[in-house]
């Protein structure tokens, strides 16, 4: 127990209601999922084992199933298809069909006018709500904690536990606190946040604990701006970040496919206004960041924790004390070929990816089409604007910004998780820059070889139309 | 999942902190639906040249007096990133049995341990001293006591490392975490019954 008395946080709630069997010396936990999202990626090993062992899905009516990794980003042809070129792409897609199929697991699968990044579409169909326990064979399942839900990633044998058993054996992680005070200036945006937090804290700075994201910055963000700061606590080494809910999320679920509705809705609401930390409950450990301080993000090496405010220089491995970290900066700078003390402002990229799991959603694409409107992206970059769901895609271009995209020279591109991962195709060449929205800069993430720059959508945006590493405060949005 | 009592092996180090599951294995690799053939694919962006095929003489996995080796040694924080438990499947096919490091991150720990690859934290001066001993004579062997859990180093010392008890059982005894959970049903049907059903995926 880490809390005073009965005092407990958002986490300790949420992982009480689940409790199937208590932790033990002898065993972890046994905690109860109510939704499992499945993709094609680390799914079929799992359904193979459920083959041979002769079992059946416990819970097929809170799984639900998308196509995103390794599906292809590429137009529509004729027949409103989306082709897939990749042999071995498709195959594991066409598994994938077969097992969702086989086991009575509702899916959307390419083409399909709901299917997009597991992330984006579990809010945006309501199925993510507070308090509830949510599971994926992805580590940016900490997305989902935005909502006051406990979210977090497994690996491929996990999957095979929670689709047999629709439980997880855990043990109890500890709590982190990690309050960000004040309110963001014009041009700084959720990115910012978490790209700051994980700077300090490092990339493992985190391991072992659920983050609670607390603070003014937080409460003032929108829910899409929330699940940006969720979806990274994995890149601070955290499986799991939460917000607590109050009205901006309750307003944002309302109405939604899955949301309840009537009395449920009113039940529901009760039930999820319990949920935020109790005055006096403590956390294991507790940090605090200004969010008044802040100024728009960037990485210069091979891991997330690896950021810098825009304006500053690359830091010297001399200056470096500890001697691993010392040759872990040489190593980064090496391979993204920058000197210590260099700037990163006015550099020149080749690409600037919009999109992934952090950074795909509707406003996300409005706040890269402000800057983009009416301009052209530099002729030495290549821009391509991936939406994280169908659904999505339709909102914008109902709104226009496709054709906003479009006549800047951008690519405008089917859903799915595309050059974040870039196992589709999609992919940097060998020595390329890229300023991109996503959530890893490891090496050859984005294509072997490639270099990635972390931002926001308005620093990639900015460095779009100007070709080179931009500050978006140091460019006006676009007034046409 | 076979039984793991013992490792005894020779050890080859990559002393770099932070090494990702992307380096582990590229997710170009992840278009699979078996388990087989991952082993090739270990570390593949270090270890061959751009052409993909011609192996870097440079990485020490290339490296003739290294091929044999069973424990890996590396920097803190090994195995940060992306959830793919492809990861073990790969360190497994090419022939690791254990990996120590400072620190792991926790899904790959909790992907190792569920396929038989055991991580093994040590402190950063036998970190040091592995490193050390690994690039001076690659012949450098170490024992693991999994029912102990202890690592012994050439010098006769005896680290002693954290293994849960639960992980620990399915080691020494070849069984995998999900019969436990199986034979849960009631219990689970039990909480099924107090608790009303939070999401229908399929209505």
């Amino acid at each position: 127990m880490t809390s005073n008395g009965n005092a407990r946080t958002l986490f300790e709630k949420v992982w009480d209601a689940h409790t199937v069997r208590e932790q033990t010396d002898d065993t972890p936990a046994v905690l109860y999922i109510d939704l499992h999202l499945v993709h094609e990626v680390t799914s079929p090993q799992a359904f193979s084992m459920l083959r041979e062992r002769g079992l059946s899905v416990r819970r097929p009516d809170q799984t639900i199933g998308t196509m995103d990794h390794s599906t292809p980003t590429t137009p529509r042809n004729e027949l409103g298809i989306i082709p897939v070129a990749d042999a071995l792409a498709a195959k594991q897609l066409d598994v994938f069909t077969q097992n969702c199929g086989d086991f009575g697991i509702p899916m959307y699968a390419l083409g399909d006018a709901h299917q997009g990044i597991v992330h984006v579409i579990g809010p945006e169909k309501g199925l993510t709500q507070p308090g509830m326990t949510i599971v994926c064979g992805d580590s940016h399942t900490s997305t989902h904690g935005a909502f006051g839900a406990l979210a977090f990633g497994i690996g491929t044998s996990e999957v095979g536990h929670v689709l047999a058993t629709q439980t997880l054996l855990q043990n109890k992680p500890q709590t982190m606190a990690v309050n960000v005070e004040g309110r963001l200036s014009d041009g700084v945006t959720a990115k910012d946040i978490i790209l700051a937090i994980i700077a300090k804290i490092g990339i493992g700075g985190g391991t072992g604990y659920v983050f609670e994201y607390r603070g003014e910055a937080i409460r003032s963000l929108s829910m899409e701006g929330r699940m940006t700061v969720c979806n990274m606590s994995i890149e601070g080494g955290a499986r799991a970040g939460m917000v607590a809910p109050d009205d901006t999320t309750f307003e944002y679920i309302s109405g939604r496919k899955h949301a309840p509705s009537g009395a449920d809705w009113d039940a529901a609401l009760a039930k999820w206004r319990a949920l935020p930390t109790d005055e006096g409950a403590d956390y294991d450990k507790e940090i605090t960041i200004r969010a008044d301080e802040l100024i728009p993000m960037i990485t210069y090496g091979t891991n997330p924790g690896m950021g810098m405010p825009i304006t500053a220089s690359v830091p010297a491995p001399a200056d470096e004390p500890d001697y691993n970290r010392k040759i872990a900066l040489d190593k980064a700078l090496t391979y993204m070929d920058l000197a210590p003390g260099q700037k990163l402002l006015g550099m020149a990229i080749d690409v600037v990816f919009i999109g992934s799991c952090t950074n795909s959603r509707i406003s996300d694409l409005r706040q890269a089409a402000e800057f983009v409107k009416g301009r052209k992206v530099a002729d030495n970059v290549r821009m391509m604007v991936v939406p994280g769901s169908q659904q999505v895609k339709q909102q914008a271009e109902s709104e226009g910004l496709d054709a906003v995209f479009k006549a800047a020279g951008a690519e405008w591109r089917e859903a799915g998780c595309s050059m974040c991962i870039a196992m589709n195709g999609d992919q940097l060449l060998p020595g390329q820059y890229a300023v991109s929205t996503s959530n890893r800069n490891f090496e050859g993430r984005q294509g072997k070889g490639g270099r990635t720059f972390l931002a926001s959508p308005l620093t990639a945006a900015a460095s779009a139309i100007a070709g080179v590493v931009t500050d978006p405060r140091e460019m006006a949005a676009s007034s046409l | 999942m076979e039984k793991l009592e013992h490792v005894h092996g020779s050890i080859v180090a990559i002393p770099v902190n932070d090494i990702d599951t992307d380096q582990i294995i590229p997710a170009r690799f992840l278009k699979v639906t078996d388990k087989e053939g991952l082993g090739k694919a270990a570390f593949c962006d270090w270890r061959y040249l751009e052409d993909g095929e011609t192996p870097n003489p440079e990485f020490i996995l290339n490296n003739p007096a290294y091929q044999d080796a069973a424990v890996l040694v590396a920097g803190d924080n090994f195995g940060c990133g992306s959830s793919r438990e492809h990861a073990p499947w790969a360190l497994l096919g090419a022939g690791f049995k254990a990996v120590v490091s400072t620190d792991f991150a926790d899904i790959f720990r909790n992907n190792a341990l569920k396929n038989g690859l055991l991580p093994i934290v040590v402190d950063a001066d036998t970190q040091q001293q592995l490193f050390s001993l690994a690039d001076e004579e690659p012949s450098t062997t170490v024992s693991v006591d999994v029912e102990a859990q202890t690592l012994t180093l050439p010098d006769g010392r005896a680290v002693s490392f954290p293994l849960d008890g639960f992980s620990k059982y399915c080691l020494l005894n070849g069984v995998d975490q999900l019969g436990y959970l199986l034979a849960l049903d009631s219990e689970v049907a039990d909480f099924e019954a107090r608790n009303p059903q939070r999401i229908v995926t399929n209505a």
